[in-house]
């Protein structure tokens, strides 16, 4: 029977002769190409202790930012929450005490502030939302974990350490 | 022989409406509803003696009536000025109109704090709604601004100055719905302020309403400080039996706890029956009320948003009990969440 579409290809299946039969050439052949790859540069780095140069623009980890007398600056205003389009992001807010005003920036802050990370997108439109400079995509990649409850990211996680604004403008 | 009924036609924005004689051009507005309803912050149809303060409701008259048809010759407060026949108005399609409005709002903003983030009233504030549909986007006001004490009123609502734009709204439910007015204006001009007279707590049946008629966040419910954002919550219309008021209101749910309790509001945001202060403060279960209907929320609404009429995980989970019982406490937080 003629073939539909004329491209069918009959393979010549011819015995071996005896340089293929004893396989020593091409194991030869193999055996360069792989030595030639030990004396190439490696373009993988050694990634935990060696970290390649991120773009300016990158979004990693969220973190919650603390203004230049080290108080949150997050009010718990909600616009993050609003604008996340995977809803990732719950939050709880109270009252400023008195003798508070060191912690808090405004007289309301979160109190619970929980990303669930397995959720983000890392869109980075709660950075956009932010109308108090609070949360930042700024950290590094979220590492990989066991429990789904170990991504939901508590202020624990979030909240960026104390840091001396003297000492970093140096 | 009974007598006609007189109607005046007039038309705002070109379009033409009869309306009885004596009422307003913003109410004539209102008849007609949509976009040529000129906005008011301190009018409110159900005080009498509201308006005429915040000047939010210019409108421009460039017909005076059918016998008079010179046009007005300032731009008027359509909340104070009655219809005469014949009477053509225009609103948004004036550029005077439009740019006096920006105006207004820029002057009702130089002593806001615009501390919305704070705010309990931002989502519902119509400040904020003027703001973002007449104002300009960025303020040039660049002085300190006026700043005042703060002071309480009472466990049950908050005050805070700062925010007021004296609109006299709260003045008026004081004095027009309860026997006895405890707080005032205090001051002139510049430094006008709501307060109430040696600090007393405003204690009659029906000062909680002076929180609904508040167009921004200056008279808010402390039961509901801080509790959550108004767009996280979600209204629904409920009543009960109530010896002292209507007890229509709209409970305001988040999960299953009832976070606050207004009156019904209708398209220009006033309430449609005040309701009493046990109402509103001290029935927050579900028990208390018979549940009617989610209120419903205009499209574009902030409160709409992230509100799903149901609970619906992905199909894969829903058909497997293992997966339900293995996420269990995540579905609670994703409840939690609407």
């Amino acid at each position: 029977m003629e073939s539909l579409s004329n491209r069918k290809k009959v393979i010549e299946q011819r015995p071996m002769n005896f340089w293929e039969r004893i396989y020593l050439p091409a194991i030869a052949r193999g055996l360069s190409i792989t030595i030639k790859h030990f004396f190439k540069k490696i373009p993988t780095v050694k990634y935990p202790e060696q970290i390649r140069p991120y773009s300016k623009n990158f979004r990693g980890q969220h973190s919650l930012k603390r203004d230049e007398l080290g108080r949150e600056r997050c009010t718990a205003c909600g616009l993050c929450a609003l604008s996340c389009p995977a809803e990732a992001i719950t939050m709880t807010s109270a009252e400023r005490k008195k003798g508070e005003e060191e912690l808090y920036r405004e007289e309301k802050y979160a109190s619970v502030y929980e990303i669930n990370m397995l959720r983000c997108i890392f869109c980075g439109l709660c950075e956009e939302a932010c109308p108090k400079e609070a949360i930042y995509l700024d950290g590094p990649h979220v590492t990989a974990d066991y429990l789904r409850k170990d991504f939901i990211y508590g202020k624990d996680k979030l909240v960026e350490p104390k840091f001396d604004i003297t000492k970093l403008a140096q | 022989m009974a007598e006609e009924e007189v109607k005046f036609r007039v038309s705002i924005d070109g379009i033409p409406v009869d309306v009885a004689p004596g009422t307003t051009i913003l109410n004539a507005a209102r008849q007609i509803g949509g976009d040529i309803v000129p906005p008011a912050m301190c009018y409110y149809s159900k005080l009498e003696g509201s308006g005429g303060k915040c000047r939010t409701c210019l409108v421009k008259v460039s017909k005076g009536s059918e016998k008079d048809p010179r046009p007005m010759p300032k731009l008027v407060a359509s909340c104070r000025t009655t219809v005469m026949d014949g009477m053509e108005v225009e609103n948004i399609t004036s550029p005077d109109v439009v740019s006096a409005r920006k105006a207004v709002v820029e002057m009702l903003l130089i002593n806001h704090p615009l501390d919305c983030p704070i705010c309990d009233q931002a989502g519902e504030c119509k400040l904020q709604d003027l703001g973002y549909e007449h104002g300009e986007e960025q303020a040039r006001y660049e002085f300190a601004r006026r700043t005042f004490e703060p002071i309480d009123i009472g466990d049950k609502i908050q005050l805070h100055m700062n925010r007021c734009i004296l609109c006299y709204r709260c003045v008026y439910v004081a004095n027009q719905l309860t026997n006895q007015r405890e707080h005032g204006i205090l001051y002139r001009g510049d430094h006008s302020e709501i307060s109430t007279y040696i600090e007393n707590a405003l204690e009659t049946d029906f000062i909680g309403n002076v929180i609904d008629v508040c167009p921004v966040g200056a008279l808010t419910d402390k039961t509901f400080r801080f509790k959550n954002r108004v767009w996280f919550t979600k209204p629904v219309d409920a009543h009960r039996d109530c010896p002292t008021c209507s007890g229509k209101v709209t409970l305001w749910y988040k999960g299953a706890d009832v976070l606050r309790v207004t009156g019904r509001k209708d398209e220009f945001g006033e309430v449609d029956e005040f309701i009493c202060d046990t109402c509103r403060f001290d029935r927050k279960q579900t028990s208390d009320w018979k549940l009617e209907e989610p209120t419903p929320v205009e499209k574009y609404s902030v409160i709409g948003s992230n509100h799903y009429p149901e609970f619906n995980p992905p199909a894969v989970i829903k058909e497997d009990k293992k997966l339900q019982t293995a996420n269990k406490e995540q579905f609670a937080r994703t409840e939690k969440l609407k």
